[in-house]
């Protein structure tokens, strides 16, 4: 118990002490997420969308992959990023291990599969509540997409929400594929393993309530904004 | 045509999202978890900055995995502790040469309680001996690092196969010097450590240390540049500038200058010259 007021104890002080470093640190950890989150959901919702919408073969397959690969483990998808951009690799020419684009890189292929697997249901379930709508007023699936995404926005905010938290909490891919470089690649969840191995359990957790404290304010906004969406949506 | 065109617009936000680090001056070096866990680098690369301009980016591995890392060509510099196998990477063409930066020691790390009756010896291969027959409990990094090579050495040198305690007494953990060291505090095991990371680790719980002193415990650092006909990316120059002020009378300098709360944790003894 003491242990854990202490680190809390600690993860105040840290915040409130407005280090460089750890700001740096947090800034950069919240660079490489959104970035793969943006880039997911960019690629995620359209493939979603296609794959509730489309009636192609392999369709149900392709569902399938998407659902199981929500669960690809980090430190997997890390080798195999690691492999491909090292200079010994297919893609070694561009010179990006090492570096925050790896770990983008490294996080959007985690993240793309939940964005893509989670909005697929979503649009789906709207699509069977409203086709019969939205066909007597002549659209069809193709032209519904956008009437559909639009409908479906506060529970895609969900959607990119749990892939903000998959991004935000692992660390098995951006340690491989970053290298955890101080002051250049280091992270909150790579300098929590570092510390760790330290032996410095109390700063290690600290930094780990900075994360959480984080993590909640990122969706505490977007809850706000998702309010107040909904609001000008009921006005 | 989608997925090119998927593909150009993944590039295009990440070229986006992320802004090119503008760095030339820069060199990566894969070097261990002890470098860089006792925060003798943080002290280091400032000083080396200072009057070069050049960025080091270290990557903390272990050496098995630090000298792959060169290997691959992902890697200017190779700086690690393991003889043999820098020996067999520079004889292989893997790095130009190499260079005897430093040296510490290992220390046998044990519980205060000492169930294999070890503690002040000078012999490390008589406390080993005494912890397998005591059958007490012992981690291994079991990782191919530098100091997991260490260990099995002393097992051979002690006649005892460890692998006969698997499951018992003797645990790999496949992890840094850390996180062994963690194990060992929280299971009172005796372990085998570099002097600096057991010097800059906190959790020390009920740990001590229970030998020191044998001239075998010897731990040498090396240093090398990846070859760069192998691998041309390499930056030569840059990396050869970083191995020449590591073994400069300057950065020796800087090197014994490291002390954590007044000990000195690594010794300089380079030559200057290539070691064959």
């Amino acid at each position: 118990m003491h242990d854990l007021s202490h680190a809390f104890s600690l993860a105040l002080q840290l915040a409130a002490s407005g280090d460089p470093g750890l700001w740096q640190i947090v800034g950069l950890s919240l660079q490489v997420t959104l970035s793969a989150v943006a880039i997911s959901t960019l690629l995620g919702l359209p493939v979603g969308a296609l794959l509730a919408l489309g009636r192609f073969p392999g369709r149900n397959a392709l569902i399938v992959i998407f659902n199981a690969a929500m669960g690809l483990p980090p430190v997997v998808v890390g080798l195999v990023v690691y492999l491909l951009l090292s200079r010994s690799g297919p893609l070694g020419e561009f010179g990006i291990l090492f570096t925050p684009k790896a770990m983008v890189i490294a996080q959007s292929i985690l993240v793309f599969p939940i964005v893509t697997a989670l909005s697929r249901q979503v649009i789906e379930d709207l699509w069977a509540e409203y086709s019969e709508q939205l066909r007597s007023l002549g659209s069809n699936a193709a032209k519904s997409i956008g009437t559909l995404l639009w409908d479906g926005r506060f529970s895609l905010v969900t959607v990119v929400l749990a892939g903000f938290g998959r991004a935000a909490a692992e660390v098995g891919a951006i340690i491989i594929v970053g290298g955890n470089i101080d002051g250049f690649t280091r992270t909150m969840t790579t300098a929590i393993a570092l510390e760790t191995s330290k032996g410095d359990l109390a700063l290690a957790l600290g930094l780990g309530f900075v994360l959480l404290m984080i993590v909640v304010l990122v969706n505490g906004a977007a809850w706000i904004a998702r309010r107040a969406g909904e609001r000008l949506a009921g006005a | 045509m989608r997925l090119l065109r998927l593909a150009l617009a993944f590039t295009a936000i990440l070229a986006v999202t992320v802004p090119a680090s503008a760095q030339d001056k820069s060199i990566i070096v894969a070097s261990t978890t002890s470098t860089e866990n006792s925060g003798l680098f943080k002290y280091l690369l400032p000083i080396f900055k200072e009057k070069t301009g050049i960025d080091v980016k270290v990557v903390a591995l272990g050496t098995g995995q630090a000298l792959d890392v060169g290997r691959r060509g992902d890697a200017d510099v190779v700086f690690v502790h393991a003889k043999p196998l820098e020996e067999k990477f520079v004889a292989d063409g893997e790095g130009v040469a190499r260079y005897e930066v430093m040296y510490n020691d290992f220390v046998v790390i044990g519980p205060k309680s000492d169930p294999a009756k070890i503690a002040g010896s000078k012999d490390v291969l008589e406390a080993f001996k005494k912890i397998a027959a005591a059958k007490a409990s012992f981690i291994s990094r079991g990782d191919k690092s530098g100091t997991h090579v260490a260990e099995l050495k002393y097992w051979k040198e002690a006649d005892i196969d460890p692998e006969t305690g698997k499951g018992s007494w003797y645990k790999e953990i496949g992890q840094g010097m850390g996180a062994a060291l963690n194990t060992a505090s929280s299971s009172n095991s005796y372990v085998l450590s570099d002097r600096g990371t057991w010097i800059s680790f906190k959790n020390r719980g009920d740990l001590k240390i229970v030998v020191e002193g044998d001239k075998r415990l010897f731990n040498q650092y090396g240093v090398m540049l990846v070859n760069p006909v192998k691998h041309p990316n390499v930056k030569k120059e840059l990396g050869q500038t970083f191995i020449d002020w590591l073994v400069s009378p300057e950065g020796q300098k800087a090197i014994a200058n490291y002390k954590i709360d007044g000990e000195q944790l690594f010794f300089p003894n380079a030559t200057g010259k290539p070691s064959t």
